[in-house]
């Protein structure tokens, strides 16, 4: 089997999406006495471009994927794909994840589950705690929260759709309670 | 004429176990048909609540995530920490690190070998080995102070090092293990009762743990060779050369199935023997912790800007940590995958074709909580009428198969 440097991951990408690709670094980290190294990807790419960088992941290697995780920017929402590649083979593995920003207006991506099974569970989570909408995905009860759960509130948003802390007498208080002390002075 | 099939939902919830969920099985005969899952039961919010804590605080809720890998979700977590924050770990640490996730896997796998000899009626095997993983659970208590929830990880190191005049205690240890493992082996692996129960039941092939992406011991029982230890060392693991192990090393073959399960988990054992053995032999000297005074620590993260991902091969399997330091007092995002929640559409294709007496072994093969197993509820579909099994009876069905089918 043919290995690629990680260098060669990002032109490969690169050179198929151009500027489609935001932002691209390679972090080599040094472990142990004799300092052996590893290296994680970090790629940034449009929304239109996801599905397509995901097939060319899959042509590499079938790649190992083990979690999305999201974070709410106000204006549009992050999702972070983590895929490996080249495991099996001591100080081979090479991690690979791939940010993709979704605009809040139209919160919509495709499934990839056609191409990874094994994301489902992990796209299912993104829809129930960031609302999104995974076009390809059938409709299913809530896996992670409650089944009968307040419809259109999603726990890990940052807006008015998000559930919000309370403060310690119960009354909301919005946001980050460490974030807004005086508001929660007020309310307190 | 219609062929009848049986819904019988298993689950949800046990309080005293971690990962409550429902099967909703349906069945035709004694065969599973199909097979519905449904998490969620237990979702505690963990992350949010991490998001409204700093770095440190996070360490002892991670800690909580899961009461067997009570080193692992620290370890990945605070790997995710220094990664974003650029804290270097003293190599002492990385090497002490490693021993107590190594011990920590000791138990896990003996614990669970007690947990499928029980699913199967072997209870005599169950108290056997558990009273076997007692002498690690000690050994852990010396050393951190805890049978679990070990409260050793810090970012940046660790909080308790390990003294010269320690370490005669560990060997001592390892020392019980290597006697006892030739008992453990023969009980598990040579015992035609277990082969006849667990050999090609709940079989997963490795094209479905590989587009399923199963982690750990699951998937290397199917001849994935996937180890994070292997492909991507860090800590002393980088040092040590650490082999993904797979079932075909002791049988010659991989078939997948429940047996290859215990064989991968029983040779584990034995390589986390090694792996501590050759962390003590080669353990470097120096600080144990990057930054000694918490209150510097926490002002260097509160200032830290940067995103950090942590892994660690926890005893089930594959354990990420992301983190998020936006330079403030809370992490902006924090994400935790425990090995489960990868392996549990696994199960699956495992289950599909099985009897309703095999249940409890291919669910536990996986080292889930078998939390689910609590009651079961079968419903005729014809006439409404509603019997429940209990664990007890569920359990009481898989002896008897013991019984049956043993010569």
């Amino acid at each position: 089997m043919k290995y690629m440097k990680p260098e060669e991951i990002i032109e490969l990408f690169k050179g198929r999406f151009g500027d489609s690709i935001i932002d691209s670094k390679i972090e080599s980290k040094e472990e142990g006495v004799k300092k052996n190294s590893y290296n994680i990807i970090w790629l940034m790419i449009k929304l239109e471009n996801f599905k397509d960088a995901v097939k060319l992941l899959c042509s590499i290697q079938f790649p190992h994927f083990a979690i999305i995780s999201g974070n709410d920017l106000g204006e549009e929402i992050e999702l972070i794909y983590y895929f490996s590649l080249y495991y099996g083979e001591r100080f081979k593995e090479i991690s690979l994840n791939i940010t993709t920003f979704l605009p809040k207006e139209d919160l919509k991506i495709s499934t990839i589950t056609d191409l990874i099974p094994g994301t489902q569970t992990a796209e299912r989570e993104a829809i129930e705690m960031f609302g999104i909408k995974v076009e390809g995905l059938p409709d299913s009860p809530n896996l992670f929260l409650p089944k009968d759960f307040a419809k259109d509130t999603y726990p890990f948003r940052r807006d008015e759709k998000g559930i919000y802390p309370l403060s310690k007498n119960g009354k909301y208080v919005g946001d980050n309670i460490a974030k807004r002390e005086e508001e929660v002075k007020k309310v307190e | 004429m219609s062929k009848m099939t049986y819904s019988i939902p298993i689950g949800p919830v046990h309080p005293s176990l971690k990962e409550p969920m429902t099967f909703n099985f349906e069945i035709y005969g004694e065969r599973i048909e199909k097979v519905n899952l449904a998490p969620g039961d237990n979702h505690r919010g963990i992350e949010f609540m991490g998001m409204q804590r700093n770095p440190v605080q996070i360490i002892y809720l991670a800690e909580r995530i899961c009461g067997i890998c009570s080193a692992s979700h620290p370890f990945a977590f605070c790997k995710a920490v220094e990664n974003a924050a650029g804290i270097e770990v003293p190599e002492r640490a990385q090497y002490i690190r490693v021993i107590i996730a190594e011990l920590e896997r000791i138990h896990s796998h003996i614990l669970w070998a007690g947990v499928a000899a029980h699913e199967l009626g072997f209870d005599s095997v169950l108290y056997i080995s558990w009273r076997a993983r007692e002498e690690v659970l000690d050994l852990l208590e010396y050393l951190t102070g805890n049978r679990i929830n070990y409260g050793i990880f810090m970012i940046g190191g660790v909080r308790r090092d390990i003294t010269e005049d320690q370490i005669p205690r560990i060997r001592k240890t390892l020392e019980y293990y290597k006697d006892i493992y030739g008992k453990i082996e023969d009980i598990f692996l040579k015992d035609p009762t277990i082969a006849l129960r667990t050999k090609n039941v709940g079989v997963l092939t490795k094209e479905d743990a590989l587009r399923l992406c199963a982690v750990g011991p699951t998937a290397r029982a199917s001849g994935v060779k996937k180890d994070i230890r292997q492909d991507q060392p860090y800590s002393a693991y980088a040092d040590l050369n650490v082999k993904a192990i797979t079932p075909d090393v002791l049988t010659g073959e991989v078939n997948g199935d429940v047996y290859d399960r215990i064989v991968v988990r029983l040779l584990e054992l034995v390589q986390s023997l090694e792996i501590v053995e050759q962390c003590l032999d080669n353990l470097p000297s120096g600080e144990i912790i990057a930054e000694k005074k918490l209150v510097k620590l926490l002002n260097q993260l509160k200032r830290a800007k940067g995103r950090g991902v942590g892994r660690h091969e926890a005893p089930r399997g594959e354990c990420i940590h992301y983190i998020k330091l936006n330079e403030s007092e809370l992490p902006e995002v924090w994400k935790a995958r425990a090995p489960t929640y990868n392996n549990l559409m696994a199960w699956v294709p495992m289950l599909l074709g099985q009897q309703i007496a095999d249940i409890p072994i291919v669910i536990a093969s996986i080292d889930p909580c078998i939390a689910c197993m609590d009651r079961v509820t079968i419903l005729n579909k014809d006439n409404g009428q509603k019997n429940i099994l209990t664990k007890k009876d569920l359990h009481e069905l898989s002896v008897q198969k013991t019984r049956r089918i043993t010569p």
